[in-house]
């Protein structure tokens, strides 16, 4: 039971992250496809700035509960995925820098030098973060005793590029909703008209995808199969998704730009959720031998140290939620260079 | 090459790199917070460009102590995996609880203060910055925490084939943490307080910005001044804590090879490490480690030779870096002293000035060789007693260490070469072009 609400929280966690690491991931990659001058791509800086960083934390807090809850999982999934993990920390590097550092000389070499680290530092995650869930949906190999028998290239295959493209594209347009919230004029009506025309490629993809799903995994078998699953989330879960996708194009249609980013992040995490919860009780399928599969009760910790995690989870997440809530709301305003702010300064 | 050694230098490259950033923010936070709540007391705007002037340097260091902080980590799961599996029980927890209950506030808040200058009163914003000075210790507390156990390990069973928890309070509470915690923090005060000393320094030299950087200076010799004499006097209690909980660390901290009663201190000694014994012993105190070690001149010290080879770390690298930390630690009270001395009359002594710029490299020197002295000198443990270190890496394969391995030393060049050179444009440039500007 302990074992199992972990599990929602250990999804919880990545969809939460997802969902605010992957507007600031999708704008790194969108910025030089929107930006026309300068100001744009400092108007794009700032729209990211006050966030990043905080959105960040969730991937090291998704990671710090794998570590804590699942230590076999984590042991497992990261190792086994080990140049896939490789190539989104050195993006995550690469882009943490170009954000802090990019304004701090004039040159307008030094400035090319950050915005290409950012694309890249952007885009190797996103699109990896999709290749990897995707892989863990379908299964990877990995043998009785946990080692994965396979390779980078093991993990680009079809249907883990699909999903790599879907996080890519669910990013992006996440992004590009939340520069079209953050941005007035011209930059504004580029951004306005990239999220609505996107957001088809984005919708043909998903469907792709939920088909491709129904052959590479058995993620809907496992829905039908467990009552538990077959009842509630089966119908909750693919609606709410489904909903929150139209809801995104219907609200970006009527330039309510703030509800169309609501709606993308229920999607993001309904998406996630939709992975996640088909996977129960797996956590990481084995494609070898299903007996090999790493589940929530073969690779969870010890009561003891679930339950004092799910006190630690309780006290701080909703602190977390509040104070993170309340610097979101700091900065509600739409960006402009008038207020150059002390971070921004020039050198 | 394996796949142990390339992670061992993997894993060593990152904490040492990432250990070059973490020192300054912890204690550089605490100093501009003080800055900042004088200037919400006095109003005395200088203050408030001191901690502005502070706080962009403060930005770059912090930038980068932040992403190379994520790798490690993940570095647990990719070359650790059968660690990972073993301690994650414990060891997971205290990663997940800092990133709960500490990260988060620091990365929010480090964001609005950065940003908030013009918009919150100064003293909302004076706030935000302790928050932040207090998020990125309490961080520290809880990630010394988890290091502590790998040394002490306690409050555990061995149940099916791993490390589970069954005292939570023991974990948290033992002494071994709180020395780390409170050693490590005093040399990352030291280093911040000689940090602002040095860079204010060289503008004094310049007879430029006399008053904003004698105010700074003598903010940094206060923090300096309090916490190497901390060292010095909690560094004695933890050696003999580490005497009592790690034998094999202590005997390779002082190459001291056969088992003693009475156990000498040598002023000069030179380890010959295949021989198993010293090439060169001069200056015999008698008596003197016993009383350092145990607070009694007959103690017994267990000599390297007293354990199996397989269970000593090496001795000549342990040795080397205690010796380096342990000189430079009773120099930084002489040095701090010498500046508190002379704080009124900084302008008439141009030596001083001189030696603290220069002596900007040598704190980090110092938490550099403090780490390899506890992390070496845990050897061949990952944690102590308990689990070695050539059982706890990944399956993977050598040659995906290697890669990575190269492109952590690639990346990481670059962006410590970029850091120090922002750094040191930003430190050199002074406060003059900031307020132009703001």
């Amino acid at each position: 039971m302990l074992a199992t609400v972990w599990f929602l929280l250990w999804g919880l966690l990545w969809a939460v992250y997802f969902m605010l690491g992957g507007f600031d991931l999708g704008l790194g990659v969108v910025q030089p496809f929107v930006a026309r001058s300068e100001e744009d791509r400092r108007l794009i800086g700032q729209a990211m700035g006050p966030y990043w960083n905080g959105n960040e934390v969730w991937l090291i807090a998704a990671g710090g509960v794998t570590f804590a809850a699942f230590p076999t999982t984590y042991a497992v999934m990261f190792s086994g995925l080990y140049a896939a993990l490789m190539l989104i920390l050195f993006g995550l590097i690469l882009r943490g820098v170009a954000l802090e550092f990019r304004h701090l000389g004039s040159g307008s070499g030094w400035k090319s030098l950050w915005d290409a680290c950012l694309f890249v530092g952007s885009l190797l995650p996103a699109f990896l973060l999709g290749v990897a869930f995707a892989n863990i949906f379908q299964g990877i190999p990995i043998d009785e005793n946990g080692v994965f028998q396979g390779s980078l290239l093991t993990l680009l295959n079809p249907y883990g590029l699909l999903g790599g493209l879907l996080f890519l594209l669910l990013f992006v347009e996440h992004g590009t909703l939340w520069l079209a919230l953050k941005t007035t004029g011209t930059l504004h009506d580029q951004a306005a008209r990239l999220a609505k025309g996107l957001w088809w490629v984005l919708a043909a993809t998903a469907v792709g995808f939920l088909v491709a799903t129904w052959f590479a995994t058995r993620l809907y078998a496992n829905y039908l199969e467990n009552p538990m699953l077959f009842s509630v989330p089966i119908v909750l879960i693919p609606a709410l998704t489904v909903g929150a996708l139209f809801a995104m194009r219907f609200f970006a249609a009527r330039n309510h730009w703030g509800r169309a980013w609501v709606a993308s992040a229920l999607t993001i995490v309904g998406a996630t959720f939709f992975g996640v919860v088909g996977l129960y009780p797996n956590m990481l399928p084995s494609s070898l031998n299903p007996t090999y599969s790493l589940t929530v009760h073969n690779a969870s910790s010890s009561p003891l140290t679930l339950k004092i995690m799910l006190v630690v989870a309780v006290i701080f997440v909703p602190i977390v939620l509040a104070y993170q809530g309340w610097a979101y709301r700091l900065f509600h305003r739409k960006v402009s260079l008038d207020e150059a702010a002390y971070a921004y300064e020039e050198a | 090459m394996d796949a142990l050694f390339l992670s061992r230098l993997q894993f060593a490259a990152a904490t040492y790199f990432h250990f070059l950033f973490v020192p300054l923010t912890l204690g550089l936070s605490i100093l501009i917070a003080v800055m900042e709540t004088k200037f919400a007391r006095s109003g005395d705007d200088e203050y408030q460009r001191m901690a502005k002037f502070w706080g962009k340097i403060f930005l770059i260091n912090f930038a980068v102590g932040v992403v190379t902080g994520i790798t490690l980590e993940f570095q647990f799961g990719t070359n650790w995996s059968r660690y990972s599996r073993y301690v994650g029980d414990i060891f997971g927890s205290l990663l997940a609880i800092e990133a709960t209950a500490a990260f988060f506030l620091e990365s929010t808040f480090i964001a609005v203060w950065a940003l908030t200058w013009n918009r919150l009163s100064a003293k909302a914003h004076a706030v935000t910055i302790w928050l932040v000075a207090f998020a990125s210790n309490l961080s520290a507390v809880w990630i010394l925490t988890a290091n502590a156990w790998m040394h002490h390990p306690v409050g555990y069973t061995l149940r099916g084939g791993r490390a589970e928890l069954t005292d939570f309070l023991a974990v948290v509470t033992q002494p071994f943490a709180w020395h780390t915690i409170l050693h490590t923090l005093s040399g990352a005060y030291i280093l911040s307080g000689m940090f602002v000393m040095g860079v204010s320094a060289y503008h004094l030299l310049r007879r430029q910005h006399v008053s904003f950087f004698s105010r700074s200076f003598r903010m940094g010799t206060v923090m300096a001044l309090i916490f190497s004499v901390v060292a010095v006097v909690h560094g004695h209690v933890q050696g003999s804590e580490v005497a009592r909980v790690q034998p094999s660390k202590l005997a390779a901290m002082e190459s001291l090879w056969e088992t003693k009663q009475r156990a000498p201190q040598y002023l000069l000694v030179i380890p010959d490490e295949k021989r198993e014994r010293n090439r060169l012993e001069l200056g015999a105190l008698p008596g003197v480690l016993s009383l350092l070690a145990y607070h009694d001149v007959n103690a017994t010290v267990r000599g390297l030779k007293d354990f199996p080879k397989e269970d000593r770390p090496p001795v000549t690298l342990t040795f080397l870096a205690f010796r380096l930390m342990i000189g430079l630690g009773f120099l930084f009270p002489v040095l701090a002293l010498w500046a508190w001395w002379k704080r009124h009359r900084l302008l008439e002594s141009p030596r001083l000035l001189k030696v603290m710029l220069y002596s900007i490299p040598l704190p980090y020197l110092a938490c550099q060789a403090g780490w390899t002295v506890t992390e070496v000198g845990r050897q061949p443990w990952v944690v102590y007693g308990v689990m070695r270190t050539s059982d706890a890496v990944s399956p993977i394969a050598a040659s995906q260490v290697a890669v990575s391995l190269t492109a952590f030393i690639v990346v990481y060049s670059l962006l410590g070469l970029v850091a120090f050179v922002l750094m040191a444009r930003y430190a050199k440039r002074g406060p003059a072009m900031e307020t132009a500007q703001s």
